[in-house]
């Protein structure tokens, strides 16, 4: 380990192209899961604010909350079965909104709720609303009084929250009534019914797990179709094919980066087989030199993880704020923790080499 | 007790009609602190010979004893184990780690043995001061003369106090004016330690240095 330690520090110019490579293969990685991440969140921002675990939507939906109605009567049937602790009603429109000073209309959700979930605190008044920070990029304000959709419904901005978009459209926080009023004004063929929701999401009660309400809800009230959120999230369009696709490409790049460690380190064990015979001569046993490569392998992936997230920092300050990217520390972890893997079982392709190795080579050789 | 006991040992590469005698009923002891010259022409088995003898490889037939130890059953680990604790070795051209200075590739066998700390850097800087390097410490092989090379390995080769030390060709890469310090040395460094030598070279100028000469050809060892 020691010898292989000192050998990265005293021959560093050796491992410039498999360090150099996968430094750019984590850019790479780190790129391509910001955008999948920016995508997956403008798009399921308003499922995952959602504290509780459940939501239905009404049984003719087909899982989708734009196509759902639940009417006061269901809604209180959900209320009604046991083990729901809290049952609070969703709606949602895709609407434009005018924001003062500017000529382009802004693309927003406006959400009607009736309780606080984990990024949204309480309804805030009749006519205001709480507005996602990504509408700044469309100089919405607080203060700002924004005119929502073709018949402009006035509504006030008076605060914002973060990571709640739908659909890739801003979040605009209202409560029921006012959500109610600009539905009904701006499209009225899909005008709701005072009390009415699009969806209900469900807290249970402690004892009971998610799945198992979901069950007794499906079955004591037919009119909805109760889902896990994660289950919400994989049901909006487009989400799970987004998903599939940025999976894929990902997973191709880390076996790309898992090639590159094997046959770096395959090339590097023939070029030192002299060296190694030596070793194993006086005495190094195929594990120790087997983990002497693997920690070179696991070092130079720590090392292109540190400069390559340190370069994508920089590429995302000059990448335009029209390309969705979000950097987050669960993307740098999980490309950390795939890359350190992948180096791994890179470098094991060569322990067999090792093993091979036959220490009388050492013998008897010019 | 004898440092190398070798009794009747054959060995035969591959098999059936293919088959090669390389060592062919070889016995050879050495003493405790006796140093031994092994002379023969190239193919006559003296690096299968070297190779039994230090663990590398396993006879086909007789018996190895080193010190107390009998390593002809031995299996690839405990082989590994034995060579690291009871032989050294020095190869043609030295062979030492090209990245390490020349103290740490003294430092490399003691650490592959789990030996570290104070006591075994002032073992490395007494070897090296005794072989006359010790203001050459911290170079690198690449910084070092063939001669001084060969020098670190014989330091190398005796690092972990082993009972037996084997040197294979120590000089063929050297002058003959080099070659002749370096065996001087040799002789040195393992009879102040008591220590038993088998030096394979195929250089007869060089054999007046060991107490007694055995020559090998065709596998069977001759005197």
């Amino acid at each position: 380990m020691k010898i292989a330690w000192k050998e990265l520090l005293r021959r560093p110019s050796r491992f410039l192209t498999a360090g150099g490579a996968l430094t750019l293969i984590v850019v790479l990685l780190l790129i391509l899961g910001g955008i999948l991440d920016a995508l997956t969140n403008a798009s399921t921002g308003l499922l995952r604010a959602q504290s509780a675990p459940l939501i239905a939507y009404g049984a003719d939906a087909r899982d989708s909350i734009v196509r759902s109605r639940i009417p006061v009567e269901v809604h209180d049937a959900i209320r009604d079965v046991n083990g729901v602790r809290e049952a609070s009603g969703l709606g949602v429109s895709l609407l434009g909104a005018t924001v003062p000073g500017r000529s382009e209309p802004a693309d927003v959700a406006i959400f009607g709720y009736e309780a606080a979930n984990a990024r949204v605190p309480a309804p805030p008044a009749p006519g205001e609303a709480y507005a996602d920070a990504s509408l700044q990029d469309d100089g919405v304000s607080i203060g700002q009084t924004l005119e929502v959709g073709a018949a402009a419904v006035p509504v006030e901005v008076v605060g914002f929250v973060e990571n709640t978009n739908y659909n890739l459209q801003g979040g605009l926080w209202v409560e029921a009534d006012t959500w109610r009023e600009i539905l009904n004004a701006n499209i009225p063929n899909a005008a709701v019914a005072p009390g009415t929701f699009q969806a209900v999401v469900i807290t249970p009660e402690e004892g009971i797990s998610p799945e198992q309400l979901a069950d007794r809800v499906d079955e004591q009230v037919p009119e909805v179709k109760a889902l896990t959120i994660d289950e919400a999230i994989t049901a909006l369009p487009g989400v799970s094919q987004q998903q599939s696709v940025f999976s894929a490409i990902i997973g191709t790049t880390f076996t790309v980066a898992g090639l590159v460690v094997a046959l770096f380190f395959a090339l590097i064990t023939i070029e030192r087989i002299g060296l190694l015979g030596v070793l194993k001569a006086i005495g190094a046993s195929s594990r120790t030199l087997a983990a002497g490569l693997t920690l070179q392998a696991v070092l130079i992936a720590a090392g292109a993880i540190v400069v390559g997230g340190l370069l994508t920092l920089g590429l995302a300050s000059v990448i335009p704020d029209a390309v969705p990217l979000t950097l987050g520390f669960g993307r740098f972890a999980f490309t950390a923790f795939g890359l350190v893997l992948t180096a791994l079982i890179g470098s094991a392709i060569s322990f067999r080499r090792i093993i091979r190795i036959d220490p009388a080579s050492a013998v008897g050789g010019a | 007790m004898p440092a190398l006991d070798m009794n009747e040992v054959r060995k035969v590469y591959g098999s059936g009609e293919t088959a090669v005698v390389a060592l062919d009923h070889a016995s050879l002891t050495v003493g405790a602190d006796e140093m031994v010259a092994l002379v023969g022409p190239s193919g006559s088995g003296k690096t299968t010979l070297l190779s039994i003898a230090g663990g590398l490889l396993s006879p086909t037939e007789g018996v190895v004893r080193v010190g107390p130890h009998e390593i002809t059953e031995y299996d690839r680990k405990e082989l590994t184990t034995f060579r690291r604790e009871f032989v050294g070795f020095v190869f043609q051209g030295a062979n030492l780690v090209p990245f390490l200075t020349a103290k740490e590739n003294l430092l490399v066998v003691a650490d592959l043995a789990g030996k570290r700390g104070k006591d075994v850097e002032r073992r490395a800087d007494k070897l090296l001061d005794e072989l006359g390097l010790g203001h050459r410490k911290k170079n690198t092989p690449s910084k070092l003369s063939g001669g001084e090379r060969q020098r670190v390995a014989i330091g190398r080769a005796l690092m972990n106090e082993p009972e037996l030390v084997l040197f294979d060709e120590p000089t063929s890469a050297l002058d003959s004016k080099l070659g002749e310090q370096v065996m001087e040395l040799i002789r040195t460094e393992v009879k102040e330690r008591g220590t038993a030598a088998v030096i394979v070279t195929h250089d007869t100028r060089m054999t007046h240095y060991a107490d007694r000469t055995v020559e090998i050809s065709d596998g069977r060892l001759v005197a």
